[in-house]
């Protein structure tokens, strides 16, 4: 664990805990679970917006794409009546698809990762509404779904599926990050691509992975996110969601510039999220606030990023300084 | 005369380091003041503390009789003091005038403080004029070459009326006939009455223009010469303190066969230029020529950059089909790139994933990276190439620019390599360093690897190399062999001079 995790893990003790001192609720099983599910839904796919952050690319889009494959999943469940296996098979390779794409735009055409998925976010959520003549779509009475909706809002062992769902893609991709030549890559194409291509390392392959594992990462996300909500209506399902992943990928210690962060940082980034969203609920602060408070402590968090990144960069200046005069 | 600078007994304490010690100078007027000393020896505080940077522990400063107790940025630029930097500081998104006279743009428009762009081409046109610049007033600097970047500089700074021009290292980044217009340029500051101080590793330079020299050693004065005393002896002596011995180290056996061979190859720079160029196993290959002649394009075309658009590479006899460094890199050619800053090295990371960004494969079992393996490999090459850090774990942006390069070395010694293209090696590395450095390619070759070195350092070309190909606009200009070596002959070809239907380029 850096430092930079141990500092997080360490506000999400001291937020918990006043929140726990104010309102002991907050400790009830029934939150906590809450909670926990909440987590999984947005852990998910905050680590895919993390992998991408980590090559100095971004990904504006998720939000539309949980909208655009939630109305054709339950479109293909609904009225296809395709096996559920099947269709989940299709949406999580349709969210890979598009996370080529955007690789591929970003990588070929040199377009920004900025512009590829901001117009990604006007053009899904715009197909979404079409599709569906902006009306919601449900389950209905829908053929047999039970399984699938257990699997994927159902609990095991006490515990909310999609939680379980993210500790295991969490597992994964720490060690894909953390642990693989791939992963190496990947901080090294975000630090400095130049030397990582002088390297012999195929800079856009390595890019180009990056998104595709964030769009497979968004069509996970979009089936847990559909049986949550159990419907979608394609004007609101998933609007903001990228930002919620930015904000947690950044608050888990990923910098814009990329080559920054940890999946266990995007984790506890993601928790810290969902702590202070159920917090604004639980002390009864009115929700209109809820985006106010979520800026708010990550302005704050940046901030004092910065500012011991900055005294430490100092001390190192000068340790440097110092060798070099001596030298 | 009084003179123009003085600075008496300047010191400079950081914390549990003394950077400069007694340190006392003077430069009056009309004259070049060549400084030299090795990287660390204190030149860059010294200027540090002459811009105002910095302030001096204890000493005075005195310019023009006049005694500046509290030297700040703002007060250094008003007493005169100007500043030609190694790393250019020029705004590359604004044009030649914005940038001359930044800082005191010519305004209309009373109180709208609209910019006046006629008025500042008119004031800018005959300071370029005076500087021989081909180059208009409302050229984008971005689209300059350094040396012509470099003369927005020296504009900046006459325009800013400066008495005290300070270069530092002016030439790391130009030709030889860019530097050649550079020294006319400070002989004509000089006699217009202009007090210069020169840095630069290039002694040669100093001996050309230098009217009087001091040398810094570990932040003391190590000694001065006088105009009648300087030459390159005299010089490193006073910079080591001790004689550097020959550069050149012949080869331990003739080369061998094989080796990289390119014949008919076109670069993307240069379209309409086939080029044939053979470097073989233990050999040293100097390449000299302008900068802006192709070398940089080829060696990138080699390592597969910009892939060639025509011709055909091979290794060791066998073709090559190089379409990007990662061709290049599994056929063991490896580039060791001009900045290694942006190129060669990814900064934030420690020493260990540098030396192994290319060879991460190597290190894996079952998919997974194997740290312990990594550290070692790393390690073995921090000792063999005397790596000055203090593990494998420290990162390489708090390593000094020799240190930094050994770590480009050591990524791709840990490889195998069979062919090493070096360009520009030892830019702005001390000449301890330097040694090293040319130590090892010495080394290198001895093993059985080409080495192509591309330089702009005359020096360098004339005393590493085992044989000289120089490149003039696209094409190889011409070839020397050790026994005829000489700055004239390099000169000659480097500006399409020679006669290259008689000098084969490639050994017969």
């Amino acid at each position: 664990m850096s430092k930079k995790e141990l500092g997080l893990a360490l506000l999400l003790i001291v937020i918990g805990g006043i929140t726990a001192a104010l309102n002991p609720l907050f400790l009830s099983s029934v939150n906590l679970l809450n909670m926990a599910n909440l987590i999984g839904l947005f852990g998910v796919f905050s680590i895919g917006q993390g992998l991408i952050i980590i090559t100095g690319g971004i990904d504006l889009s998720v939000g539309s794409m949980f909208a655009l494959l939630g109305v054709i999943l339950v479109d293909l469940l609904v009225n296809y009546e395709l096996p559920w296996p099947l269709a989940v098979l299709i949406i999580i390779g349709a969210g890979t698809a598009l996370g080529l794409l955007h690789g591929l735009l970003v990588t070929r055409l040199r377009l920004q990762p900025f512009v590829v998925t901001l117009c990604g976010l006007l053009i899904y959520r715009g197909i979404a509404r079409y599709y569906t003549e902006d009306s919601t779509m449900g389950f209905g009475y829908a053929g047999d779904l039970d399984t699938i909706t257990w699997l994927a809002s159902g609990r095991s062992f006490g515990i909310p599926n999609p939680f379980l769902f993210l500790v295991v893609v969490a597992v994964c991709m720490g060690v894909v990050l953390h642990r693989t030549v791939f992963g190496r890559y990947l901080y090294a194409v975000g630090r400095n691509e130049e030397a990582a291509r002088h390297s012999g390392i195929n800079a856009e392959g390595v890019i180009t992975g990056a998104y595709l594992l964030g769009g497979g990462l968004a069509g996970l996300a979009t089936v847990l996110l559909v049986f949550y909500t159990s419907s979608v209506s394609p004007s609101s399902f998933g609007n903001f969601y990228e930002l919620y992943a930015i904000a947690a990928a950044v608050l888990g210690g990923c910098s814009l510039r990329g080559g920054e962060g940890s999946i266990l940082g995007i984790v506890l980034g993601t928790v810290l999220l969902q702590i202070l969203q159920n917090l604004v609920n639980i002390l009864g602060i009115p929700s209109s606030l809820n985006f106010a408070v979520m800026g708010g402590v990550i302005l704050l968090g940046v901030i004092a990023d910065q500012q011991l990144g900055q005294r430490k960069q100092k001390v190192q200046l000068q340790r440097s300084q110092a060798a070099a005069a001596a030298e | 005369m009084q003179p123009l600078l003085e600075l008496t007994g300047i010191g400079k304490t950081y914390p549990g380091v003394r950077a400069l010690d007694g340190v006392s100078l003077h430069l009056n007027r009309g004259e070049v003041l060549g400084l030299i000393g090795e990287n660390g020896a204190g030149k860059s505080t010294l200027m540090k503390i002459l811009g105002g940077v910095v302030p001096p522990s204890e000493g005075r400063i005195r310019i023009d009789g006049r005694d500046y107790p509290q030297l700040d940025v703002a007060e250094a630029t008003r007493a005169g003091i100007a500043f030609v930097h190694q790393e250019l500081n020029l705004f590359d998104n604004l044009d030649v005038a914005g940038n001359v006279l930044f800082g005191r743009e010519p305004l209309r428009g009373g109180p709208l403080r609209l910019l006046d762009r006629r008025a500042a081409r008119e004031r800018v046109k005959p300071l370029l004029a005076r500087l021989g610049a081909d180059f208009t007033p409302d050229t984008p600097v971005a689209e300059l070459s350094i040396a012509q970047r470099q003369l927005v500089e020296i504009a900046r700074a006459l325009a800013a009326e400066a008495r005290i021009i300070i270069l530092d290292e002016p030439t790391s980044s130009l030709t030889l006939s860019e530097t050649a217009r550079l020294l006319t340029l400070v002989k004509e500051l000089r006699a217009a009455g202009v007090g210069l101080i020169y840095i630069t590793h290039r002694l040669g330079e100093i001996v050309d223009c230098a009217d009087r020299v001091v040398c810094l050693r570990d932040g003391r004065l190590a000694g001065a010469l006088r105009r009648e005393e300087i030459e390159h002896a005299a010089m490193i002596r006073l910079m080591i303190g001790r004689e550097l011995r020959a550069l050149y180290t012949p080869p331990a056996r003739p080369p061998g066969e094989g080796g990289l061979q390119a014949s008919g190859l076109i670069t993307a720079a240069f379209p309409g230029r086939a080029l044939d160029l053979h470097i073989r196993p233990g050999e040293i290959l100097g390449m000299a020529g302008l900068v802006g002649a192709g070398r940089t394009s080829l060696a990138r075309t080699l390592f597969g950059i910009d892939p060639p658009l025509a011709g055909e590479i091979r290794l060791n006899g066998r073709p090559l089909a190089i379409r990007s460094p990662k061709d290049a890199v599994a056929a063991g050619l490896y580039l060791v790139p001009e900045d290694r800053k942006r190129a060669g090295l990814v900064l934030e990371m420690p020493i260990v994933e540098n030396v192994t960004l290319a060879s991460a494969p190597n290190y894996t079992r079952m998919g997974l990276m194997r740290r312990a393996a990594e550290w070692k490999a790393s390690e073995l090459q921090r000792a063999g190439l005397r790596i000055k850090a203090p593990s494998s774990a420290t990162r390489a942006n708090t390593l000094s620019g020799g240190n930094q390069q050994k770590v480009v070395l050591g990524k791709w010694l840990s490889m195998a390599p069979k062919v090493i293209l070096f360009d520009e090696p030892t830019r702005g590395i001390d000449i301890g360093a330097k040694g090293e450095i040319y130590g090892l390619m010495r080394a290198l070759a001895d093993s059985g690897v080409a080495i192509l070195m591309i330089s702009s350092d005359m020096e360098e070309v004339l005393g590493v190399s085992d044989r000289i190909v120089v490149m003039h606009e696209g094409r190889i200009s011409g070839g020397l062999e050790r026994a005829g070596f000489s700055e004239q002959a390099v000169l000659r070809l480097a500006i399409g001079q020679g006669e290259p239907a008689r000098v084969e380029a490639a050994p017969a």
